[in-house]
């Protein structure tokens, strides 16, 4: 087997990605469509068949049904990745979510989706699994490590819901990076930069910004700050409401309790807020049902007024980062700006003016595509975990936990163990002990975030320290110690410390699935959707070969054909009726094999083929219609690299 | 805790054999991770005295050095053994740097250490409910602060501003900021008498540490009087 490779996955709210160092150089490794961007975007087929189970279909396919079947269809998930029905009534505002009804709180959510309900990390999942999939595609071969990157800001909860997603994909998640960390590593690549930069994260759901301090290939994080509800969404949303409005003055229909109009208005918002980016003004034409049509002119002087809201809450994020790193902004030497949403003016306008770069002669970095760059930043920390390259010998990554860890005192009250901005992995250890006699348990709650009382901070996680041997009160003191992993995610163990005995800690995370529901996820999932990779290979293998048996078909009517020696026929001719024979049963490497002979064999006829177009194209044809005519010949380049066996 | 005879023993590397010194975290020979040791307190981890002046670039420079040798990424293709060490040894050199590298971290670390009890400075929450005696040299002053934080609490509630008095609040501010530089610096002489006295074999260890205490107590109030008029003039 060929060496083990490790892939980087960008699960953005909007598109994700899948990219792999190449050569020393990232590359985004595109779908089965040609496309590097796959909409985070996942539907169920519509049944024909009630018995059957629905198939799953990810991205630009699922696309279409989002337009067709809204209610079996669903996008931005991860807009619900660890949260909990409490936390998500303003997202079930603005977004077409449909949850199932029966939710308790603190459970995970569950989405409808025609039939059937999933949880979030499920759907994210499937993206997980097309990504893998069209990375195995690419390679012709398994993919089961994986680099994913999150926001930022992500809690504890966010992030293990993320991790889980990779495990139902049958993913082995070695790392999660963080979103604009992972921005700066691609743009690190190229250059001995030492210095201080700001990476300006806007994506389609989320805002991170990172201040990060570069110096011989070490890239130290020194602090981060964000928004996780911050993103492009909330542009389109704020475009949806002043059409819905316009639409109710103008036309006295409303639309609101229409999925289709409301995908169909949102459609178009897109198209105008891309088009707005570039061009001074722009049409927003919607055809809703019943025969109405809706039609306005925008400006890009308007949607600048509407969207200032939005931007302005970046500011606040950049100027609590700046503090906490000690810097002004004119320490910043650098900005790079990372997310489709840094592609509008006004948002650079905004960056601008928070660093001051025109006033300082400088421009903030946008030479990699917004929409890639995280994840090539991904590949590339994939690389270094995968034992590095070259490229990235020197390379570490050294980053924060955005948010502080507390623990719940007397009064509701936070104590705070682990401060925001520390350097993971941390730890923190604290003693606890018990206030009545003969008491065995202690509980203990955990929280995240900035806030002095418990209540305005996210519950990661209530622990049960149990098994405390029976003592006066006061007496047991039992140390408990609190890690924050390389992921950003916690892990708590415990001790009593005057009988030495292990006390046991059990995890009850605030909106998280437990092992044994992931477990059961992964069954449920991928019981025989994923299968064998095995038999898609051979599927896959077999589509090959009939492209090249279609084409030797053809082959005797072509011209270049009657060139051949009777020895080269007849041997293509064997050839030909040995992979009709081998393709019918399952032995991969043999319908490659063949497949691979055949393709030998018919080379030199691809040969005269060509050169024939090009004679007749020099006789006067365009080299277009040339090779128009020259088609899918038998030596058409595979879009699959053969697999590597051993 | 071990006893200090056990702290100097030196143990064998579980893969090369070679003998490691206490609180290092990798073999200098074959520069496999090593098992952590729960003794190791934050100077040893970067091999330096107990001394509480400390160049922070050469620490830094070490951080790297050593972050290099022991953070996770490091291990990923490593046994689930050496990952857990790692993962612990990484965690125990983040610890260490934070706390040395901030002057405050390190003074309370350092004063725990010694078995000194102190209020940490990171536990905000406790600070509201029992705060800490006025410093009596500060006394006036904050009596007339806390009148005019009250009183422009109340004009802020009925939606107003008052430009003088905030005008008087952020002069008393900028009063109270330089008083905190003040303390920095004396904690800071403080740091020098204790380590010469150290150097010299003098024992003035005890008096040192509790002028520390009360330097420490003085800026933690301080630092809660600016952060009281931050929050109500919201800046
Ligand atoms: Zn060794």
């Amino acid at each position: 087997m060929a060496e083990e490779r490790v892939i980087g996955i960008d699960l953005g709210t909007t598109n994700s990605l899948v990219a792999f160092m190449y050569n020393e150089r990232p590359i985004v490794i595109p779908g089965e469509d040609g496309l590097n961007l796959v909409p985070s975007v996942v539907a169920l087929d519509v049944q024909t068949d009630p018995t059957a189970r629905p198939t799953v279909v990810v991205g630009n396919g699922a696309h279409k049904s989002l337009m067709l079947f809204p209610d079996r269809a669903v996008y931005s998930v991860k807009r619900l990745m660890g949260r909990g029905a409490e936390d998500v009534q303003d997202e079930l505002k603005l977004f077409p979510f449909r949850l199932a009804d029966n939710i308790q709180s603190g459970e995970v959510l569950r989405i409808r989706l025609g039939e059937m309900e999933f949880t979030p990390p499920e759907i994210s999942a499937y993206i997980l699994r097309q990504l893998k999939r069209n990375a195995e595609r690419y390679f012709g071969g398994t993919v089961t490590k994986a680099v994913i990157t999150v926001p930022a800001y992500f809690n504890d909860a966010q992030r293990q819901a993320t991790k889980d997603a990779g495990r139902m994909a049958g993913l082995d998640v070695l790392r999660l990076v963080n979103e604009p960390t992972a921005a700066a590593l691609a743009y690190g690549l190229d250059r001995e930069k030492e210095g201080i930069i700001a990476v300006y994260d806007l994506g389609g759901g989320t805002f991170d910004i990172s201040i990060l301090k570069l110096q011989d290939g070490i890239f130290e994080v020194i602090a981060t700050n964000g928004d996780t509800h911050l993103g492009g969404d909330d542009i389109d949303n704020l475009l949806i409401a002043l059409a819905i409005d316009d639409i109710r003055g103008d036309l006295g229909v409303d639309v609101r309790s229409s999925a289709e109009a409301i995908q169909a208005i949102r459609k178009a918002v897109i198209e105008a807020k891309i088009e707005l980016s570039s061009a001074d003004s722009s049409r927003l034409e919607v055809e809703l049902p019943e025969g109405h049509h809706y039609c306005r002119e925008i400006t890009r002087v308007q949607l600048e007024a509407l969207i200032k809201p939005v931007l302005e809450r970046t500011i606040g994020p950049v100027r609590q980062a700046l503090r906490d790193s000690g810097l002004t902004s004119e320490q910043i030497g650098e900005v790079v700006l990372v997310g489709g949403s840094t592609r509008i003016p006004a948002v650079r306008h905004v960056v601008d003016n928070l660093f001051q770069l025109a006033a300082r002669g400088k421009k903030p970095h946008t030479e990699l595509n917004p929409d890639e760059v995280v994840a090539l930043g991904a590949a590339v920390q994939a690389n270094i975990l995968a034992g590095g390259s070259k490229a990235t010998e020197d390379m570490l990554l050294l980053d924060v936990t955005p948010l502080s860890l507390g623990i719940e005192a007397l009064g509701g009250v936070v104590a705070k163990i682990i401060d925001r901005n520390s350097t993971i992995p941390a730890s923190s250890t604290e003693h606890f002990t018990t206030g009545v006699d003969g008491q065995t348990n202690v509980a203990i709650h955990v929280l995240q975030g900035e806030r002095e009382l418990a209540k305005d901070c996210r519950s990661l996680a209530r622990f049960d320290l149990k098994g405390i041997p029976p003592m006066s009160a006061g007496l047991p003191r039992i140390e408990v110690r609190f890690l924050i992993d390389a992921n950003g995610i916690l892990h708590v163990s415990a001790r009593e410390q005057r009988s030495g005995k292990q006390a046991e800690v059990e995890v009850k995370p605030t909106y998280g699935l437990t092992d044994e529901q992931v477990e059961t996820m992964i069954l449920e999932s991928f019981d025989y959707a994923e299968e064998d990779f095995h038999v898609r290979q051979v599927i896959e293998a077999r589509n090959e070969a009939d492209t090249i048996l279609a084409a030797v078909e053809k082959a005797p009517q072509h011209p270049a054909w009657q060139q051949l020696s009777a020895e080269e026929r007849t041997e293509i001719a064997r050839l030909d009726r040995e992979l009709l024979g081998i393709k019918q049963g399952d032995n991969l490497p043999a319908i490659r094999q063949a497949t691979e002979a055949l393709d030998k064999a018919t080379r030199r006829f691809a040969e005269l083929m060509m050169d024939q177009a090009v004679s007749s194209a020099i006789q006067g044809e365009t080299m277009e219609s040339a090779s128009t005519k020259l088609g899918q010949g038998p030596t058409a380049p595979h879009e699959i690299a053969p697999a590597e066996f051993k | 805790m071990p006893t200090a005879e056990e702290k100097f023993v030196d143990v064998a590397c579980w893969s090369c054999a070679a003998p490691v010194v206490h609180a290092q975290l990798f073999c200098a020979s074959c520069g496999k991770v090593q098992p952590a040791h729960s003794g190791a307190d934050y100077f040893e981890v970067f091999g330096l005295s107990r001394k509480l002046a400390i160049d922070t670039t050469s620490l830094e420079r070490e951080f790297y050095r050593l972050s290099r040798r022991l953070h996770p990424d490091v291990y990923t293709r490593a046994s689930e053994q050496e990952q857990n060490w790692s993962l612990r040894n990484a965690s125990l050199l983040n610890d260490a740097y934070r706390t040395l590298k901030e002057p405050i971290a390190r003074t309370e670390y350092f004063l725990r250490l010694e078995g000194v009890e102190i209020q940490e400075e990171g536990k905000q929450a406790s600070d509201r409910k029992n705060p800490s005696r006025v410093p009596d040299d500060l006394l006036e002053e904050v009596f007339e602060l806390n009148m005019q934080l009250e009183e422009m609490r109340m004009t802020r509630k009925t939606g107003d501003d008052d430009p003088d008095l905030r005008q008087d609040l952020l002069t008393a501010k900028q009063q109270f900021e330089a008083q905190l530089a003040e303390t920095d610096n004396f904690i800071q002489q403080l740091w020098q008498e204790r380590d010469e006295a150290l150097a010299s074999n003098f024992d003035f260890g005890d008096q040192i540490k509790q002028r520390m205490v009360a330097a420490l107590d003085r800026r933690r109030y301080i630092r809660n009087l600016v952060r009281d008029v931050n929050e109500t003039l919201d800046t």
